[in-house]
C-alpha cells in the first residue's frame, strides 16, 4: 500500500484487495510512527476515522461506492469540522470545537472519504514556512532541519511522508503551491470562487481559496471533482459548472502555447532551480508544445500590493476574535476594552499581530487612498498583465519559488525576507487565477517545484498539462527517505 | 506617500489600540522597526501610474448575489452558545459596559 496513488488505492478497494478499515489503520499507524518527527498533525481523529471507514466498507460491499469512497484524507485545520477542534494553528482557537462542518468537509464526507485528522499550519494561514504555529513548526520530510513551506505546511508534509494520500490546503498568496514545491508533491489552487469558502476560516476574503495536495495530478483531478462547485452559502462562489476533471487528463499537448515570463527567470532565480525548469520546458517541447516569451511587468509590484491588501482584509476578518462568543477569553476582564485587548493579545502570535497592525494602518483615515486603494489599482494592473498574456499563450510556466527550501529559523527574524519569497505565486492570487505546482527535480536533496498558471476556470486543462508531464517524467514518484 | 518614513512608538500604540491589542513595552521597539520596514517596502507602489485605473476589489468582478427575503435558517443558538465562554439566558456575558449613575 505504501506510496500508492489515490487512483491505485481506489482500484484496490473496488477489487476488495483491501478494506477501507485496513487502509485507514495503515495510515493511522504511520501517523503514530512518524508524525512525532514532522509535527504535521494538530488533531488525529482516530475514532471518527474508524467509524467513517466502517461506513465506507459497507458501501463498498454493496458496490455503492464512488471513486473516493474509503480513501483517507487530512483536512487543514482552517476548515471547520463539526464536533472536532478547529484551531487554525492558533492559541486563539485552541479551545474551539466547531459547531458545523465547512462545505468542503461536508462534500468529502459525502464522497465517502475518511478524515484522518486536522493538519498543522501557520497561524490563521499567515506565513510561508509553518514556523508560525501555536503548535510548533512542521518539519520538511526531505530534511528535518528544513521548513516544509507554509501556510499549509502540515498538509504538504503529511502527503510527502505518505501519512495520508490526500490533504486539503488553502492558498492566499501561495500557501498551497509553495509547500507543494518544497515538499516535492502536487498541489493545486483553483480559480477564486471555484471552491466554497463556507466554513473555511477567513484570512483575506478576496484572495483565499481552498485547494488540494496529492502525489499526482490525476489524484488532484479526482479530488477536485468533489471539492469544486457552487455553494449558496458562499456569496463569492461561482456558478460555473464543474467538468469531470479526469476526462481530459490525457488530451494531447500538441500545439500547446506555453508562456515563459521574463520576470520569472531573472538573476534572482536560483541557478539549480532554473536548470530544472529548463529541463521541464524541454519535456514540454517534446510533447508538442511551443514556447513564447511573455512579460508580466507588474510582477515586482504584486508583493507590496499583496502585503497591503491581505493584511487589510485580515485586520477586518480577525476582528471577530474578541473573547465574547468563542475562542480564547482572558481571565477576569476589568472592562470591555480589557476583555478585547487581553483576549486578543494572549490569543494571537507575533506574525498575526504584525499583519493586523499593518492592515489597521493602511485602512486608517488619511492612509486609505495612498495604500489600500493604490494596492487595489495595482491589483487591476496585475490581472491585466495576465489577461494580455493569455491572449498569446494557453498556460504560463515558471518556477514556484526563487530559492530552494530554507532552514528552520533562517528567515524568522526578518519578516520581509519571508514575504519576498512569494514573488512567483502572489500575482496569481491577486488575479484570482488557477495554478498548480508539481515536482520538477531536486537541488542538493531538496525538492524543486514547477508552477503552471492558466486562465480562470480552466483547471481541466491545467491538470491535463501537469498529468502529461508526469507521464513523461518520474520526479513525482520520488519519496523522502526514512518514511 | 513619498520619502521613506519612520513610525513612532506613539503611532504603533495608536494602531494597537485601534486593533484592540496590547503590546508589551519590550516588544514596541521591535514592532516599530518591523512595521516601519514593511511600510517602507510597500512605498514602491507609488511608482505605478494608476491615475486612469479603477481599484479591483474582487478578482471575478462579482456582484453581491441576492436571495428572496424568506426565513431559511434554523435557530441553532444552543449549539453555538455551547462553546461560548460565558452565557446566561441566551445572552453572551461581558463586563459591564454602561456606567451606573
Amino acid at each position: 500500500m505504501l506510496n500508492k496513488s489515490i487512483t491505485e488505492l481506489s482500484h484496490e478497494l473496488q477489487r476488495k484487495n483491501i478494506s477501507s478499515t485496513e487502509l485507514t489503520q495503515f495510515f493511522l499507524s504511520r501517523i503514530k510512527q512518524f508524525d512525532s518527527k514532522l509535527n504535521s498533525f494538530i488533531t488525529v481523529t482516530e475514532e471518527h476515522a474508524m467509524q467513517a471507514a466502517k461506513v465506507a466498507d459497507a458501501k463498498l460491499a454493496h458496490a455503492k461506492g464512488g471513486p473516493l469512497t474509503g480513501i483517507p484524507i487530512a483536512q487543514k485545520d482552517i476548515f471547520c469540522t463539526q464536533g472536532i477542534k478547529t484551531s487554525c494553528g492558533s492559541k486563539m482557537l485552541d479551545n474551539f470545537i466547531s459547531p458545523y462542518d465547512a462545505t468542503v468537509v461536508k462534500r468529502f464526507n459525502a464522497a465517502g472519504m475518511v478524515m484522518l485528522g486536522k493538519t498543522n499550519m501557520d497561524e490563521f494561514a499567515m506565513g510561508s514556512s509553518n514556523e508560525n504555529s501555536y503548535y510548533g513548526p512542521v518539519k520538511n520530510p526531505w530534511h528535518l532541519s528544513y521548513v516544509p513551506g507554509g501556510s499549509s505546511g502540515g498538509s504538504a508534509a503529511a502527503v510527502a511522508a505518505y501519512l495520508t494520500p490526500a490533504s486539503t490546503g488553502t492558498d492566499t498568496g501561495g500557501s498551497i503551491r509553495q509547500p507543494a514545491a518544497l515538499c516535492g508533491i502536487s498541489g493545486i489552487k483553483p480559480t477564486y470562487g471555484r471552491v466554497s469558502r463556507y466554513g473555511m476560516v477567513a484570512f483575506a476574503s478576496s484572495l483565499d481559496q481552498g485547494g488540494l495536495f496529492a502525489r499526482t495530478a490525476e489524484d488532484l483531478a479526482l479530488l477536485l471533482n468533489v471539492m469544486a462547485g457552487f455553494d449558496e452559502n458562499d456569496s463569492t462562489s461561482s456558478p460555473q459548472p464543474v467538468p469531470d476533471y479526469t476526462l481530459t487528463l490525457n488530451d494531447s499537448l500538441q500545439g500547446l502555447r506555453i508562456g515563459l515570463p521574463k520576470e520569472f527567470f531573472s538573476s534572482a532565480l536560483d541557478k539549480e532551480i532554473a536548470t530544472a525548469i529548463e529541463a521541464a520546458i524541454q519535456e514540454y517541447e517534446k510533447l508538442g508544445a511551443t514556447l513564447h516569451e511573455i512579460n508580466l511587468p507588474n510582477t515586482s509590484l504584486s508583493i507590496p500590493a499583496y502585503y497591503v491588501v491581505a493584511p487589510a482584509e485580515c485586520s477586518s476578518n480577525l476582528a471577530r476574535f474578541d473573547g465574547v462568543r468563542y475562542g480564547h477569553r482572558c481571565k477576569n476582564p476589568l472592562d470591555l476594552e480589557d476583555l478585547y485587548k487581553r483576549s486578543r493579545s494572549e490569543g494571537f502570535g507575533k506574525e498575526v499581530v504584525r499583519r493586523i497592525m499593518i492592515g489597521t494602518y493602511v485602512l486608517s483615515a488619511g492612509y486609505y487612498d495612498a495604500y489600500y486603494i493604490q494596492a487595489q489599482k495595482i491589483r487591476r494592473l496585475v490581472r491585466h498583465d495576465f489577461e494580455e498574456a493569455f491572449k498569446k499563450v494557453d498556460v504560463i510556466l515558471g518556477p514556484t519559488t526563487p530559492t530552494p527550501p530554507f532552514k528552520l529559523g533562517e528567515k524568522t527574524s526578518d519578516p520581509l525576507s519571508m514575504y519576498l519569497s512569494d514573488i512567483y505565486t502572489i500575482g496569481v492570487n491577486l488575479a484570482g487565477l488557477p495554478a498548480l505546482s508539481i515536482p520538477a527535480g531536486f537541488t542538493q536533496g531538496l525538492p524543486i517545484g514547477m508552477q503552471l498558471i492558466s486562465h480562470s476556470f480552466t483547471e481541466a486543462r491545467l491538470l491535463n498539462i501537469a498529468h502529461c508531464y508526469q507521464k513523461a517524467t518520474d520526479w513525482h514518484t520520488k519519496t523522502p527517505e526514512g518514511f | 506617500m513619498g520619502a521613506l518614513m519612520s513610525l513612532t512608538s506613539k503611532e504603533i500604540k495608536k494602531m494597537a489600540h485601534l486593533a484592540r491589542l496590547n503590546l508589551l513595552e519590550e516588544d514596541i521597539a521591535l514592532y516599530t522597526q518591523q512595521l516601519t520596514s514593511i511600510l517602507n517596502f510597500v512605498e514602491q507602489m507609488s511608482q505605478a501610474d494608476t491615475r486612469q485605473i479603477e481599484p479591483l476589489a474582487n478578482p471575478l468582478d462579482l456582484n453581491q448575489p441576492l436571495r428572496p427575503d424568506k426565513v431559511t435558517e434554523v435557530n441553532q443558538r444552543d449549539a453555538f452558545q455551547a462553546i461560548a465562554p460565558q452565557v446566561e439566558a441566551g445572552l453572551y456575558l461581558v463586563p459591564q459596559v454602561i456606567e451606573s449613575e
